[in-house]
């Protein structure tokens, strides 16, 4: 009830160390604070380990079905114009079972901030292979590495993204160290921006570590991020109506 | 539609009966025999301020539907039966987290892409859940344009007022037809209170829709003890049905939708030839109307079920509990699968046939 409460509840999440969770939750309730839009703000909740984010922010949250939190998002957006509307989910989410949702809502330009947390392995069900998961990167579900004769090559949504139209920003950021954090989070601050000021669809893809699944040591994790997947999925700001 | 009385097909009395019940948000995709209700709603419901969505799938569809309608808007979807079928996993979710909206499934023969005829071989999936998980819809199966009208309104009412999804059973036939009715204004429901939905947290704790039970000790059962509390309520309080030339009946016709307009015209005939032979006629599948056809099935010698499918609804009537008494009906089917209707004369010669 009070409106000078913070976005992000006190207390310890639980998520593993060094999870990119951790951070993009983090800084995502920072920006909403720092906007002041906690009281307005409708957030989404996905399947998999971000499913128990309606613990740990501090404002109204829906808990959606796998793959459609960008339907289910456009439905309380079209609803309440006037409330901010916040899609979080992860590769499995945005970029498998839910890629028609997630391209559609893209390309109607729908007035929300979407956030994906790329990780390349599903975390909740075991580590099986993401639509993200690297050449070569071994998964429970890829024992021998990621082979691209046999699942294909990992999916660049943000690539995808910057052939449509209708996007009004599109950002790849990674959380593996602190200048690329800083970077991160002055993107999703311009993707709820953009959504106050009524511009349109705002993508912020993070790349984020998954030490447990990946077999890693966090600071491996770290740098995996930093010099594999970065190598692939490149860190650039791909869209910004403004620039 | 400004007057009072129109002619107009069932999907479009449906339409324009979602927006005079305050519906402002449908999404849905293309599937024949119900396109009118998009093509409907594309146009109205912007005149209204309210939102149209053509979905990129029914499974965006109903998902939409699933936002809209925890905001606490009156929203909608309608679909075919194999889109239906693609819906079922979110009509849980709308269930378990007891979100009102309106479904409406214009069925077609199936199984598997069927045909685009009229049919009623859903009636399973619409009553006894679809979707995974112990849940109820209730469902509205109407007979007319004019219920079709009616009973749209009604099930939004009915909607808000149990805080449940509600089904709108009808097939290709009554989606189809065009029939002259009257747009009755919806009668004055006391606005029900929504204070679960999601609207930003302004002035109140944040509002959590959520259908996820992992960690709390025995929550999800007390979750499944209060939606069949809930379901018990229902089912005392809401049993609708219809019966005609019921009461010195020895043979009781048992149909719905389009079904009970082609029995009604062939119990009709047989009363002409001297046969005591009533109809009756659920108007809701969920809850079935048990405890009136109790009573009717109490005096008749037999039963016969009509149903454009192998025979689904027949298990609710054996499931009724008809007491045994003298008569002990018993219990006669007629039914036609693939989308295809009893012909009415092939239905009066079945009542002639067991009158003997």
């Amino acid at each position: 009830m009070n409106a000078d409460a913070k976005t992000i509840r006190s207390g310890r999440m639980h998520y593993c160390p060094v999870c990119g969770h951790t951070i993009a939750q983090r800084m995502i309730g920072d920006v909403i604070d720092e906007l002041g839009i906690r009281e307005r703000t409708i957030g989404t909740a996905p399947v998999g380990c971000a499913v128990l984010l309606y613990d740990y922010f501090n404002c109204d949250i829906i808990e959606c079905p796998h793959g459609r939190i960008p339907a289910v998002a456009t439905g309380i957006k079209r609803m309440r114009p006037e409330n901010i509307v916040f899609a979080y989910g992860g590769d499995g989410d945005l970029l498998s079972i839910g890629l028609a949702e997630t391209i559609h809502c893209a390309n109607r330009g729908e007035n929300i901030t979407m956030i994906f947390i790329n990780n390349a392995v599903y975390g909740m069900t075991g580590g099986q292979m993401a639509p993200t998961t690297l050449i070569g990167q071994k998964t429970i579900t890829t024992p021998e590495g990621r082979m691209s004769t046999l699942t294909g090559a990992p999916l660049r949504i943000c690539e995808m993204f910057d052939t449509l139209a209708s996007p009004v920003f599109i950002e790849r950021v990674a959380v593996h160290d602190a200048p690329h954090m800083h970077r991160a989070k002055q993107a999703i601050r311009k993707a709820f921006q953009n959504q106050i000021e009524g511009k349109g669809f705002s993508f912020v893809e993070i790349l984020s570590m998954c030490p447990t699944h990946w077999k890693m040591a966090g600071k491996d994790a770290c740098q995996f991020v930093g010099n594999e997947m970065a190598g692939y999925f490149s860190i650039k700001k791909f869209r910004d109506v403004d620039a | 539609m400004e007057n009072e009385k129109t002619l107009v097909m069932g999907n479009v009395a449906m339409s324009e009966a979602a927006v005079r019940a305050g519906c402002r948000f449908y999404a849905g995709y293309p599937i024949t025999p119900q396109n009118e209700v998009s093509e409907y709603l594309a146009k109205r419901l912007p005149e209204v301020g309210g939102v149209f969505v053509q979905a990129e799938s029914e499974l965006a569809a109903i998902n939409m539907v699933f936002g809209a309608a925890s905001t606490g808007e009156r929203a909608m979807t309608s679909s075919s039966s194999p889109g239906i079928s693609l819906m079922q996993e979110a009509i849980s979710y709308l269930a378990a987290a007891q979100i009102p909206c309106l479904i409406a499934n214009i069925m077609r023969g199936g199984p598997g892409l069927g045909n685009i005829q009229g049919s009623q071989a859903d009636y399973f999936q619409a009553t006894r859940g679809g979707g995974h998980g112990d849940y109820r819809l209730i469902v509205l199966a109407p007979w007319s344009v004019q219920e079709m009208y009616d009973l749209t309104i009604r099930g939004f009412e009915l909607g808000d007022q149990y805080r449940n999804p509600v089904m709108l059973l009808a097939d290709g036939i009554l989606g189809q037809m065009a029939e002259s009715i009257e747009l009755k204004k919806p009668g004055k429901q006391k606005p029900v209170p929504k204070n679960w939905a999601l609207t930003g947290c302004a002035g109140r704790k944040p509002n959590v829709v959520r259908t996820l039970y992992l960690q709390e000790k025995d929550a999800l059962e007390q979750k499944n003890a209060e939606l069949q509390a809930k379901y018990e309520l229902i089912t005392r309080e809401l049993q609708l049905s219809e019966a005609r030339f019921e009461k010195d009946a020895e043979i009781a016709v048992i149909a719905y939708g389009t079904s009970a307009r082609i029995a009604h015209w062939a119990v009709k005939r047989a009363r002409e030839s001297g046969i005591k032979v009533g109809l009756f006629r659920p108007i809701t599948l969920w809850p079935f109307p048990a405890t009136a056809l109790r009573e009717i099935a109490a005096h008749c010698r037999k039963l016969l079920v009509v149903e454009m499918s192998q025979g689904q609804m027949i298990e609710d009537v054996r499931l009724s509990r008809i007491p045994a008494t003298g008569v002990d009906p018993k219990i006669e089917f007629l039914g036609r699968g693939g989308g295809w209707y009893p012909k009415p004369k092939e239905l009066l010669a079945k009542i002639m046939e067991i009158a003997k």
